[in-house]
């Protein structure tokens, strides 16, 4: 994203007074002025201007407003239409909250600031180009409007076309900056003065981290980041208040208390409720309050332990179908939860609870709708729409039912926790089997890549950062797996747009690294493929990471689409491979890893070279290091 | 679409049956044995391993169908015809059923779990 050589400002000013001078001179009247002055075309000497800006940048002030909202980090691969930003990032603010980390791919900056937000809770600042640095940053921020992850990307931009410099800052202009994501991003704004700015970051800020959360953007003029602060302005930062998040109608949420306490077959299932650690404590009172089987796995994030007596993750088909009454806590496809769609030459829906079924859903889904991309998912018949942070609500909720809660209800949902602990305990056991099918299979098993990387961290405060196995913590590879704290499963990418696993990992790994934990990711082939540019920033920035490939040398899943089309059309699967196999030749991921200084392993084929070699791994990511293992795997 | 295919000796060419070859004692005395390592092969061939695993241990998108696999009959009856969303497998694709009855010996002759080399949750 070089800038083209940039003529000092006086030269600049030379310039443009001499073709003023020569406009002057092509006007009709105007030349008669000049020839009567006699004034020569070459323009007085600028005794003004000086080559040094005195004083502070507009861009240092846009830095105090960036670092009033404790932001730790700066993901960016650096581009000239924000340099004056990026200078004063790393000189002005000292390279300290914010500090700029060096990213190759403006997809990278905001999937890392996606990670990290999972774990720390803490949105990060993304800096690009207006325009060919936010395009490339477009899928990743879909992926986290679609997850709900707050971001403030701020992208660079020259407004005032007398100012641009042809043709590049031509190409990096834009009129509308923030138009192309305004579909999937909260909130952007395009300040035109330096107190605006400062009052743009901070409620852009605001906004972002209001649920339902998402990415904002702020253009950050280049003229107001490059320009001396005039002497005399007065400039001030206004005060952060977040806003509290909102909580269910009282009088709704004693009636869904009522219906909790009297169902026989409760389900309380959770996708994105959590958004703290609190989250998680709630829905354990909650579900041991009335017994209820819990199902929290396929999306969102942690959200309940999975050894949990009440867990019923890995049975979920079983307790859906059984329910009278299920409760949604941050749902993002109820309708998807309670049917399915049959992938048939005619597709047709199946409904996968019961017709009577009493639906209840609490969550901020319904407070934010946009038009044109579809992630709202389809319309949920449910019989009592609660809008409110689902966390923020369940309070409300365990209170209500300790009230209604009578002696005999008491002892008949008692009775049922014990089945469905004992029902949890044979489905994980189930799991554990499983994964143990195909144990000296080469290439190796996905549940023995699973029983590998399990069996050496379970001891460890581990954080499982991205799964590319599978997309739940209830999925069958890591179905017996301790998943208890809010760190160790942080859900899947929100758009399912592919190339999120590899730089939300590395994130994710950088806001566990102060707290010395360690994280561990599954990376999938195809994934890693898209940037794999953000190995190097790991390795740069010594961000430990523990990566093991599922490398299946596929894009499995679209083969196996295409198999279905062949064999649907009778035409056969043998072309199956074509556009979907990353094979002839293989990739090498263990010295593409190797190249930008990460310790890596690999190919590894045969199933017992994988434990010593995920040992050996280990200490390398405990030295404060990334390692990556190459292990080829089966499909899926 | 549907297909009923009734499995006859006229269909099936004589193998011989590999070292590791599904018994024939579930067999009706009209289907003759397996051979497990061409069925292996088979099993690539034709991408049941996409959905299914290499070992037929199954996965996100397919169940485990190894080494309790269903007999042969119902074997043939589902490839050529399923009830669920798998493809199927015409006799256009998938000419004959000895291929299949390999890919039964194939799939009868894997490895059973190990769950004791995963520690059980306490």
């Amino acid at each position: 994203m070089g800038r083209a050589k940039r003529f000092s400002g006086a030269r600049r000013e030379f310039i443009k007074r001499a073709a003023a001078a020569g406009a002057a001179l092509a006007a009709p009247g105007a030349a008669a002025e000049v020839t009567a002055a006699q004034q020569p075309a070459t323009p007085a000497p600028n005794t003004a201007e000086s080559p040094l800006t005195e004083g502070r940048s507009g861009s240092d002030f846009m830095v105090d407003a960036i670092k009033s909202l404790g932001i730790e980090y700066v993901c960016s691969n650096t581009g000239s239409s924000f340099r004056g930003l990026q200078e004063s990032v790393v000189n002005y603010g000292g390279n300290e909250h914010p500090e700029f980390l060096t990213c190759c791919h403006e997809e990278s900056s905001v999937a890392m600031a996606h990670g990290y937000f999972k774990v720390e809770g803490k949105p990060l600042c993304v800096m690009a180009h207006g325009t060919v640095g936010l395009q490339h940053a477009a899928m990743a921020i879909y992926n986290a409007y679609v997850d709900r992850v707050p971001a403030i990307i701020v992208i660079g931009n020259t407004m005032d076309a007398d100012k641009r410099q042809p043709p590049a800052e031509w190409y990096h202009s834009v009129q509308d900056a923030a138009s192309m994501v305004r579909d999937y991003t909260k909130w952007d704004d395009q300040p035109a003065s330096l107190q605006h700015f400062a009052e743009s970051m901070v409620r852009g800020y605001k906004v972002a981290v209001t649920p339902p959360m998402g990415p904002v953007v702020l253009v950050a003029d280049a003229e107001l980041q490059e320009r001396p602060i005039p002497e005399g302005l007065a400039l001030r930062v206004p005060k952060l208040n977040v806003v509290t998040p909102p909580q269910g109608d009282s009088g709704a949420v004693t009636e869904a208390a009522k219906l909790l306490v009297a169902a026989a077959n409760p389900v309380l299932v959770a996708e994105r409720l959590a958004r703290t650690p609190e989250g998680i404590i709630r829905l354990v009172e909650l579900a041991e309050l009335v017994q209820a089987a819990v199902v929290s796995g396929a999306r969102g994030r942690m959200n309940f332990p999975s050894r949990h007596p009440l867990n019923q993750t890995l049975r979920t088909g079983t307790v859906i179908s059984d329910a009278d009454v299920i409760v949604g806590l941050e749902v993002m496809d109820f309708w998807g939860t309670v049917n399915s769609v049959l992938d048939l030459v005619e597709r047709r829906s199946k409904r996968l609870a019961q017709d009577d079924v009493k639906l209840v859903h609490i969550g901020v889904g319904d407070l934010t709708h946009k038009a044109n991309y579809q992630d709202f998912q389809r319309y949920a018949e449910v019989d009592l729409a609660i809008a409110g942070d689902a966390e923020a609500t369940l309070p409300s909720p365990i209170e209500a039912v300790k009230r209604l809660m009578t002696p005999d209800r008491r002892q008949a949902i008692e009775a049922r926790g014990a089945r469905l602990a004992a029902a949890s305990k044979a489905a994980i056991e189930r799991a554990r089997t499983e994964a143990t099918y195909a144990w000296d299979a080469s290439p190796i098993s996905t549940g023995r890549v699973s029983a590998e990387v399990w069996t050496q961290i379970e001891h460890e405060d581990w954080s499982l950062v991205n799964n590319g196995l599978a997309s739940g913590v209830g999925a069958v590879p890591v179905g017996f797996w301790n998943f208890t704290k809010h760190y160790q499963f942080l859900g899947g990418s929100g758009g399912a747009g592919i190339g999120y696993g590899a730089p939300a990992s590395v994130g994710a790994a950088l806001a566990n690294r102060k707290y010395g934990r360690l994280s561990v990711t599954i990376q999938a082939d195809g994934d890693l493929m898209y940037a794999p540019g953000v190995l190097w920033t790991a390795a740069h920035h010594k961000i430990p990471l523990l990566a093991v490939m599922h490398n299946n040398r596929a894009y499995h899943q679209e083969m196996m689409h295409i198999q279905k089309m062949g064999n649907r059309r009778n035409r056969g699967i043998d072309r199956a491979h074509i556009g979907t196999s990353l094979d002839e030749p293989a990739i090498d991921f263990a010295k593409l890893a190797q190249s930008m200084g990460w310790y890596a392993e690999g190919p590894i084929t045969q199933p017992n070279d994988l434990a010593p070699a995920i040992k050996r791994a280990l200490a390398v990511v405990k030295r404060g290091e990334p390692a990556l293992l190459d292990v080829v795997t089966q499909p899926r | 679409m549907a297909f009923v295919i009734t499995v006859s000796a006229m269909t099936l060419s004589a193998q011989t049956p590999a070292p590791g070859a599904a018994g024939s004692a579930q067999r009706p005395a009209a289907i003759p044995p397996g051979n497990a390592v061409n069925g292996g092969k088979l099993f690539v061939k034709y991408g049941c391993y996409e959905c299914h695993g290499r070992e037929g241990q199954g996965g996100l998108a397919g169940p485990r169908i190894a080494p309790n696999t269903p007999s042969v009959t119902t074997l043939i009856r589902y490839v050529r015809a399923p009830r669920g969303e798998m493809p199927p497998y015409t006799e256009k694709l998938l000419k004959s059923d000895q291929d299949l009855i390999d890919i039964h010996a194939y799939l009868s002759s894997r490895a059973a779990a190990k769950p004791q080399v995963i520690p059980p949750a306490p």
